[in-house]
C-alpha cells in the first residue's frame, strides 16, 4: 500500500506512515509499541512507553516495546543526536492518540453511546450507564491497515496523568537481577566464540602471520585470515582468548610510513586543511574566509587558543556482536546506533546481497555515540561466514576497545573577541579545527569505515574527509553563541590530519566548542572587571536561557545558604565557583552548570565539590529520565575535562587500558543538584548531550576563580595545573 | 571435574583449573548477570564475593574459587523478593545502561555487612574500584544509603 504522507506528520511519520508499524493492542492485556530507536542507556523506552501509555490510557507497566531491527518497521535509521523524543516519541504521540480515537469509535458501536460520553481507564471504556469493554475486546491482536492521521488529536498538556512525571525505569528490575541479556550475554546453542587479533597502530598492514601454533590449540575451530584481518574462533571463551594471544605473538603488523606522533597535533590541525567554510546565518558555505576585523569601537581585544585532546567513547562493555552465516543468509546481532544502516554496510562489504543481511538490536554497555559496536559486528560477520551454521559471538578485548574504536576527534578553537569602552562585546570570533566526526559506514560508494572492511585482502578504502555543511552538523556544532552580539564571525576547519580514525562522540563539536566560547566569556568579563553572571545576561536576550542561567547560580549558592556555614577557607586548598550555558544546537534543551572546586596545592589536583544544573527542555516527558541524563553528562564531561586523553606514539595508541586511560571514580564525581524548568507548551527536546558542553568550561572558570590561573588545553591534570600555577607571570 | 558453590548451590564443573572463574560462571553456569569489562582487574564489572569479600573474577582461576562461598548479582534477591539494595536501586533509577550494576551491587553488599550504616564518603571510597562511565553515580549512592536506613530502622 503507498499512500502519500499527509503534509504535517513528523519526520519518522512520513518515512513510516502505517499505524500498525508503531502500536500493536496485543491478543490480551499488553500493548506493543514499536520504534525504530534502540535503548542506548538514556532511557529512551520508557520515555517512548510513558508517551504512548499517556495518549492510550493505560497503564505504563501493560506496554512493551520493540527496538530497532533492520527487518522490521519503523525504520528510524539511527539513535543520535538526542532526536528520540523529538522524532520518535512525537511519531509514537500521534500514533497512539489516532489509536486511541480508533479504540473509541469501536467501543462507541458496541457500547452504544457517543464517543464523547464514553472514558477510559487503564484500556477499559466505560459509557455512563456503567457497562463497558476494554481494548483487547476490542481490537486485540488485530491489525489496523490504515496510515496514521494527521488530524489524530494528542492530548493536551494539562490532560496529561503521567508525562511530565518521574517514570520508572521498565528495564531496570531485569538489569538488577542480572536477568538482562547484553549482546555480550547471548548464548544459543552450538555457539563458538571468537576474538580479533588486530594491533594498537592504526591502517598497519599484516606483513607475517605463523597461525600453526594458535591452530593447534586445544578448542581452536578456525583461524581467520583475510588480508590483514585476522582473527580465532573457538568451542569455549577462554581458549578463544589464550588462542588470540598467541596468535598475536606469531603475528607481525606494520605500517607503510610511520604513524604522526601526538606532538604538535594541535599545530598541525590548523596548518593542514581540507577547507575552511565561514557560516552564515549558522550554515558553513564555501565562501571566502573572512578576516578578523575589529570595529573602531573596540577597545580591548582578547585571543585565545582552546584545545581538546581525542577522547575515547569508552564503553564499560567492549564491543561484541552475535552473527550466523546459513543458507547464504546472514543474522547479526548488535549494539549498532543504526541497524537499518549497518546491514546494507555488511551486505556491501561481504558481496552478499542487501536482503540476505539482517541486523538486529541488542543492546550493550552505554555506547555515547559511535564507538566500537559497527566494526565488532563486521568483524562477527567475517568470523561467521567462515563457518557456515554455527553462531558466532565474537568480543573485542578492552585493549581492541581502547585501540580500535572512532574516538571523538580533536579539536582546536582560535577565539578573539574584542569590547567597546562600556564592556560590551562589539566583535566576534571563533575558527573551530577539527578532523569529521562523522566517521559512521555508509551504504555506498567505495570507501568504507570500517576497519575490517579497510584491513580485507581486496580493501575498501578509508572515506575521504568531507565537510558537513548541514546547520549544527559535527565540527561547528554550537559554534554559533546565542550571544546577542553585533558581530560574530564563525569559521569551520575540515583538518585533513587525521593520525587515529574518528567519529561521533556524545554532543560532537558542541563540547569544545562551548568550551571556547564560555571560557572567552569569563575571559573578557575578568578583563573589564565585569561579574561573569551579570556579564552573560547583558548579552543574552533569550529568556529561557536566562532562566537556566540564573536558576543554576541559584541553586548552587542556595546548597550551602549562599556560603554561609562553610568552612574557612583553606590556603593550601583554595576554592571558586565558575558557570556555563548552552543551549544544545542551538534550538534543543537548554542548560546551565555551575559548580564548585578546590585546588590542592600539595598535588596540583582539582577536586570537584559540588555541581548544579538548570534544565530547560521544553515539555518534561520523564522527569527522572531527564534528570538522569543530565547529571550523567555533566559526569561524563567532568572526566573529559579532569583526565581523559588518548595516548600515541610513532608505534600506536598508548592508551590501552583503565591505567593509562583513568576516567572519574565514585570517590571524585561530586554531588549534582539538578532543577528543571518545565515548559509544558513547548515541544520536547532531547537532552542526553546538553550539559557536556558547559561542563569543562564551567570548571575552567571554577579554576579561574579559585586560583586566577587559565586552563584551555584540556584535560586539567595536575601537571598542567602546576605549570600554569607556576608558569613566569 | 571442579566443585564450586554458587549462590548457595553446588555446581560440578568441567572447565580447566586455570580457567578465569568470571568465563566459568557466564558460560557455563549460564550466570550471565556478572559483566566482562576489561579482564584486566581495573574496571569492576566482574566483581563478586568470595566467601563474602569482594573479588574481581575476570582473572581469578577456578581453582582459587572452588571451595569458597561465590555470591553473584543472581544470588543476591528474585524478582519477586529483591533484595533491599535492589530494591533501593529499583526506586532510586539508579542506573543508565546497567553494565557495571551488577559488580556495584555485590560490592555494595559487602559493604553494608560490614558497616550496616555508611556515609556518603564511605559509600563513595568503597566503590572507587567499579567504574561506571553513564555518570550514574550519585544515584548510586543515594541507593545504597537508602538500602542502608531501611536495613538499620525498623
Amino acid at each position: 500500500v503507498s499512500e502519500a504522507p499527509p503534509a504535517g506528520l513528523p519526520r519518522s511519520l512520513e518515512q513510516n506512515p502505517r499505524l500498525d508499524d508503531w502500536i500493536r493492542i496485543d491478543a490480551a492485556d499488553t500493548v506493543t509499541v514499536r520504534t525504530g530507536k534502540v535503548e542506548l542507556g538514556q532511557g529512551v523506552l520508557t520515555a517512548l512507553a510513558m508517551i504512548a501509555a499517556e495518549e492510550l490510557d493505560v497503564a505504563l507497566a501493560r506496554i512493551k516495546v520493540e527496538v530497532a531491527d533492520s527487518a522490521g518497521r519503523p525504520n528510524e535509521m539511527m539513535t543520535v543526536g538526542s532526536m528520540s523524543i523529538e522524532l520518535s516519541g512525537a511519531a509514537l504521540r500521534l500514533a497512539a492518540a489516532h489509536a486511541r480515537a480508533l479504540l473509541l469509535q469501536a467501543a462507541s458501536a458496541h457500547l452504544k453511546a457517543a464517543v464523547e460520553e464514553l472514558s477510559v481507564e487503564d484500556g477499559r471504556v466505560s459509557a455512563p450507564g456503567g457497562s463497558s469493554v476494554d481494548y483487547w475486546q476490542l481490537h486485540g491482536g488485530k491489525r489496523w491497515d490504515c496510515a496514521v492521521s494527521a488530524s489524530a488529536r494528542p492530548k493536551r498538556p494539562e490532560e496529561h496523568r503521567l508525562v511530565g512525571r518521574r517514570g520508572q525505569r521498565l528495564d531496570l528490575l531485569d538489569k538488577l537481577l542480572g536477568a538482562s541479556r547484553f549482546v555480550a550475554d547471548l548464548s544459543v546453542p552450538g555457539m563458538l566464540h571468537a576474538r580479533v587479533v588486530r594491533p594498537a597502530l592504526p591502517r598497519a598492514r599484516l606483513v607475517a602471520c605463523e597461525a600453526e601454533r594458535a591452530s593447534a590449540l586445544s578448542g581452536v575451530v578456525a583461524v581467520v585470515r583475510d588480508g590483514s584481518f585476522l582473527a580465532v574462533v573457538a568451542e569455549r571463551e577462554e581458549q578463544a582468548s589464550h588462542a588470540a594471544q598467541v596468535l598475536r605473538e606469531d603475528a607481525r603488523f606494520e605500517r607503510d610510513a610511520p604513524l604522526a606522533g601526538s606532538e604538535g597535533l594541535h599545530a598541525r590541525l590548523a596548518s593542514n586543511l581540507v577547507g575552511s567554510y565561514p557560516l552564515v546565518a549558522g550554515v558553513p558555505t564555501e565562501q571566502p574566509v573572512p578576516p578578523i576585523d575589529p570595529p573602531p569601537a573596540a577597545q580591548r581585544t582578547l585571543r585565545a587558543t582552546y584545545t581538546r585532546p581525542y577522547l575515547m567513547h569508552g564503553s564499560i562493555g567492549p564491543s561484541a556482536a552475535l552473527a550466523l552465516f546459513e543458507h547464504d543468509e546472514l543474522h547479526v546481532w548488535s549494539s549498532s546506533q543504526g541497524v537499518a544502516l549497518l546491514a546494507p554496510v555488511i551486505a556491501r562489504v561481504l558481496a552478499l546481497p542487501a536482503e540476505a543481511v539482517r541486523v538486529s538490536y541488542v543492546e550493550s554497555a552505554g555506547c555515547y555515540g559511535h564507538n566500537g559496536s559497527d566494526d565488532a559486528a563486521l568483524d562477527a560477520a567475517l568470523c561467521a561466514r567462515q563457518l557456515p551454521g554455527r553462531p558466532v559471538l565474537l568480543k573485542w578485548t578492552r585493549g581492541d576497545e581502547h585501540a580500535g574504536e572512532p574516538y571523538g576527534p580533536a579539536m582546536r578553537v582560535d577565539a578573539q573577541a574584542s569590547l567597546d569602552a562600556e564592556g560590551r562585546v562589539v566583535d566576534w570570533n571563533h575558527d573551530v579545527y577539527s578532523t569529521s566526526h562523522m566517521g559512521r559506514a555508509l551504504p555506498f560508494g567505495r570507501s568504507c569505515a570500517l576497519i575490517a572492511a579497510q584491513q580485507l585482502a581486496t580493501p575498501f578504502p578509508a572515506p575521504r574527509p568531507r565537510p558537513a555543511l548541514m546547520p549544527q552538523a559535527g565540527i561547528h556544532r554550537n559554534a554559533d553563541p546565542l550571544y546577542a552580539f553585533p558581530r560574530a564571525r564563525i569559521v569551520k576547519h575540515l583538518s585533513a590530519e587525521a593520525p587515529l580514525r574518528t567519529s561521533s562522540l556524545r554532543s560532537l563539536g558542541a563540547f569544545t566548542n562551548v568550551f571556547a566560547i564560555e571560557s572567552m566569556i569569563d575571559e573578557l568579563a575578568a578583563a573589564s572587571d565585569q561579574d561573569p553572571v551579570a556579564f552573560r545576561l547583558l548579552h543574552l536576550r533569550d529568556a529561557r536561557a536566562r532562566a537556566v542561567i540564573e536558576a543554576a547560580v541559584g541553586l548552587l549558592a542556595d546548597g550551602d545558604g549562599n556560603g554561609a556555614g562553610r568552612p574557612p577557607a583553606d590556603p593550601q586548598r583554595p576554592r571558586g565557583r565558575g558557570m556555563a550555558f548552552a543551549r544544545y544546537e542551538n534550538y534543543k534543551c537548554y542548560a546551565a552548570v555551575c559548580v564548585e572546586l578546590e585546588v590542592d596545592l600539595a598535588s596540583h589536583a582539582i577536586h570537584l565539590l559540588r555541581a548544579a544544573i538548570a534544565a530547560d527542555a521544553g515539555q518534561v516527558i520523564d522527569l527522572d529520565g531527564l534528570e538522569n541524563q543530565l547529571e550523567g553528562g555533566f559526569v561524563q564531561a567532568a572526566s573529559w575535562t579532569l583526565k581523559e586523553q588518548v595516548t600515541y606514539d610513532e608505534r600506536g595508541v598508548t592508551s590501552l587500558d583503565w591505567a593509562s586511560y583513568p576516567i572519574l571514580t565514585f570517590d571524585e564525581v561530586p554531588p549534582v543538584q539538578t532543577v528543571i524548568l518545565d515548559r509544558p507548551g513547548e515541544p520536547a527536546r532531547g537532552a542526553g548531550e546538553a550539559t557536556t558542553g558547559p561542563t569543562p568550561a564551567a570548571i575552567a572558570n571554577a579554576l579561574f576563580a579559585a586560583t586566577g590561573i587559565r586552563l584551555r588545553d584540556l584535560p586539567f591534570t595536575p601537571a598542567r595545573v602546576r605549570a600554569a600555577l607556576y608558569a613566569a607571570p | 571435574v571442579a566443585e564450586l558453590e554458587v549462590n548457595g548451590e553446588l555446581h560440578e564443573v568441567g572447565a580447566a583449573r586455570e580457567t578465569p572463574l568470571l568465563y566459568v560462571l557466564r558460560n557455563d553456569l549460564g550466570l550471565t548477570g556478572t559483566k566482562l569489562g576489561c579482564a584486566l582487574e581495573q574496571c569492576g564489572a566482574c566483581t563478586v564475593l568470595l566467601d563474602g569479600e569482594p573479588r574481581m573474577s575476570c582473572r581469578l582461576p577456578l581453582a582459587e574459587a572452588t571451595g569458597r562461598r561465590v555470591l553473584t548479582v543472581e544470588g543476591l534477591g528474585t524478582r519477586e523478593a529483591p533484595h533491599p539494595l535492589q530494591r533501593a536501586f529499583l526506586e532510586e533509577n539508579a542506573a543508565q545502561c546497567g553494565y557495571c550494576i551488577a559488580g556495584i551491587l555485590v560490592r555494595a553488599k559487602a559493604l553494608l555487612d560490614r558497616n550496616p550504616d555508611p556515609s556518603d564518603r564511605e559509600v563513595r571510597v568503597a566503590l572507587r574500584d567499579n567504574l561506571c562511565r553513564c555518570g550514574a553515580h550519585n544515584r548510586v549512592v543515594r541507593a545504597v544509603l537508602r538500602a542502608a536506613r531501611k536495613e538499620t530502622t525498623p
